[in-house]
């Protein structure tokens, strides 16, 4: 059988970018774990979200008299925008410090302040301000707490977290863009020979760009298969060490839940390609430039 | 065909290889060009098959300025035009079949007519055995028959011979001119370099001389 055999430019037989697929591969692990990362993040701070919207705190210093919670309570009730007020007993309080303080008779008796957990109507905005003067008026040294400060700190941290990933994710993208270039440039030197006498005989440059893009593509693709490979298994494994520590029950865990959902791991999915990609346009875009000095 | 006016040329800072070379070649003419080694004869060539750009002066080739022509028009003007090289340049990762097929490709040639094309042309030059053939495996003979048939596989307007007989004994060297012979009666143009004076002078054929980078008409 005749045909064609082998690419012109014996790119597969040389060792120039045989590292390629070992320098892309951990980009993309390190890129995976930080998108992974992110993403994780971002579905705590929904939860979080979710789970404080709508809904504030009263509390009352410790030993305020069962008449003045109760006064409180009907306050709030007669509030408008209130959906919904509602007195925590001291087994309820208890139970909340439980992951921390165990459930001895010693935590029972000490001195607590009295919660009052608030649903706000869907939609209302309550007048917050005049509320908490009221507040101030029936129980001296009451607190009204919308979540809004702690959200906002969150937030913030949340914020810093993923713009951090996102910096680690475009460092490594430039490396591995400077790798391919790299990489592409000692093709070129290695191969100087075989791609004059393309050049020689008609070529253009885009069939000459063809072949090295057909190789970038190829190595990176491998590296970044191997570095998603790698990349889904810390990302199990470290799912499974958080759920293995959270030997406090769900509420303290010591690690962040690192479930990801489909659609996350397709995000993580579509890296390889990327960076197979990346390196196909940046070796050609390094093959186009170098040949346009050639006469 | 080709016409070249008061044209020099130097590699960077060094001194000329070429001065002032004037030379009108007609199309269908068969010139061989003479000179001792170092006299500039493949520059010339380099020239010719547009490796290079002259420092000075104008070159015409097929009727067209090439100092006006853009860096893309320079493609098809160069798949009009064979070089056989003296160290034949073939790719030794290759068959004998791709290293003559490498023209058609880069031309875009459909695979069928290649295979065609390439087969019948091996066959020819007596390499129909040898067509998955690697060059290192292939004696010096056979790997200038492959250098020829890559050449001239797309039938070009211009045949540039590089001392094609430098590593041939007398009576290949006569055969492969009878073969330049046969190509330039079939109209291609042929510039054949060589330092074989002798061969030249019996020929009787056009004769163009180099000598310390300054061409004359013999």
């Amino acid at each position: 059988m005749i045909g064609r055999s082998s690419n012109d430019i014996p790119l597969q037989r040389d060792g120039t970018s045989r590292m390629l697929p070992w320098l892309i591969g951990p980009t993309v692990y390190l890129a995976a774990l930080a998108i992974a990362g992110m993403l994780a993040l971002h579905g705590m701070l929904q939860n979080w979200d979710r789970g404080l919207a709508g809904t504030m705190t009263v509390e009352l210093p410790a030993g305020t008299a069962e008449p003045v919670v109760t006064s409180v309570v009907t306050l709030l009730r007669t509030t408008p925008g209130i959906a919904s007020a509602q007195a925590m007993d001291r087994a309820a309080e208890a139970k909340l410090l439980e992951p921390w303080l165990g459930n001895s008779v010693a935590v029972q008796e000490l001195s607590l302040p009295r919660l009052i957990d608030l649903h706000v109507v869907a939609g209302a905005r309550p007048d917050l301000p005049a509320l908490k003067t009221k507040l101030v008026a029936a129980a001296p040294g009451a607190v009204l707490d919308d979540h809004q400060q702690w959200l906002d700190r969150l937030y913030t941290l949340a914020l810093t977290v993923e713009a951090t990933g996102l910096a680690i994710v475009l460092m490594v993208s430039a490396a591995s863009v400077l790798t391919v270039v790299f990489t592409t440039r000692a093709g070129l030197a290695v191969h100087r020979d075989v791609i004059e006498l393309l050049h020689g005989l008609g070529a253009r440059d885009g069939y000459i760009a063809r072949q090295f893009q057909r190789e970038a593509l190829r190595l990176g693709f491998a590296g970044g298969l191997g570095g998603l490979v790698l990349a889904a298994a810390t990302v199990w494994g470290l799912g499974h060490v958080a759920r293995a520590t959270s030997v406090l029950g769900e509420q303290a865990k010591l690690l962040p839940d690192l479930h990801l959902v489909l659609w996350q791991w397709g995000t993580l999915a579509a890296l390889p390609v990327i960076a197979a990609l990346a390196a196909m346009i940046t070796a050609r875009l390094t093959v186009m430039r170098a040949l346009a000095r050639l006469p | 065909m080709i016409r070249f006016e008061n044209v020099g040329m130097r590699y960077g800072t060094g001194p000329e290889v070429l001065r002032d070379v004037n030379l009108n070649l007609e199309p269908g003419s068969f010139h061989f060009l003479t000179g001792p080694s170092g006299a500039g004869k493949s520059t010339l060539l380099r020239l010719i098959y547009l490796a290079d750009r002259p420092t000075r002066g104008l070159i015409t080739l097929f009727d067209q300025d090439i100092s006006r022509l853009k860096r893309k028009a320079l493609a098809p003007l160069r798949r009009k035009i064979g070089v056989v090289f003296q160290d034949f340049r073939l790719l030794d990762h290759l068959s004998a079949f791709d290293n003559v097929a490498l023209p058609l490709r880069v031309a875009g040639m459909a695979e069928a007519k290649i295979r065609q094309n390439v087969t019948e042309l091996l066959e020819w030059v007596g390499l129909a055995d040898k067509l998955n053939a690697r060059p290192p495996t292939l004696s010096g003979g056979q790997q200038q028959r492959i250098a020829i048939a890559r050449a001239v596989i797309t039938r070009p307007q211009l045949l540039l011979a590089d001392e094609p007989t430098g590593n041939v004994d007398d009576e290949m060297a006569l055969r492969l001119l009878r073969l330049f012979e046969e190509l330039n009666k079939l109209g291609t143009t042929m510039v054949f370099a060589t330092h074989n004076e002798t061969m030249a002078r019996q020929s009787g054929l056009g004769r163009l001389h180099l000598e310390n980078g300054e061409l004359s008409s013999l």
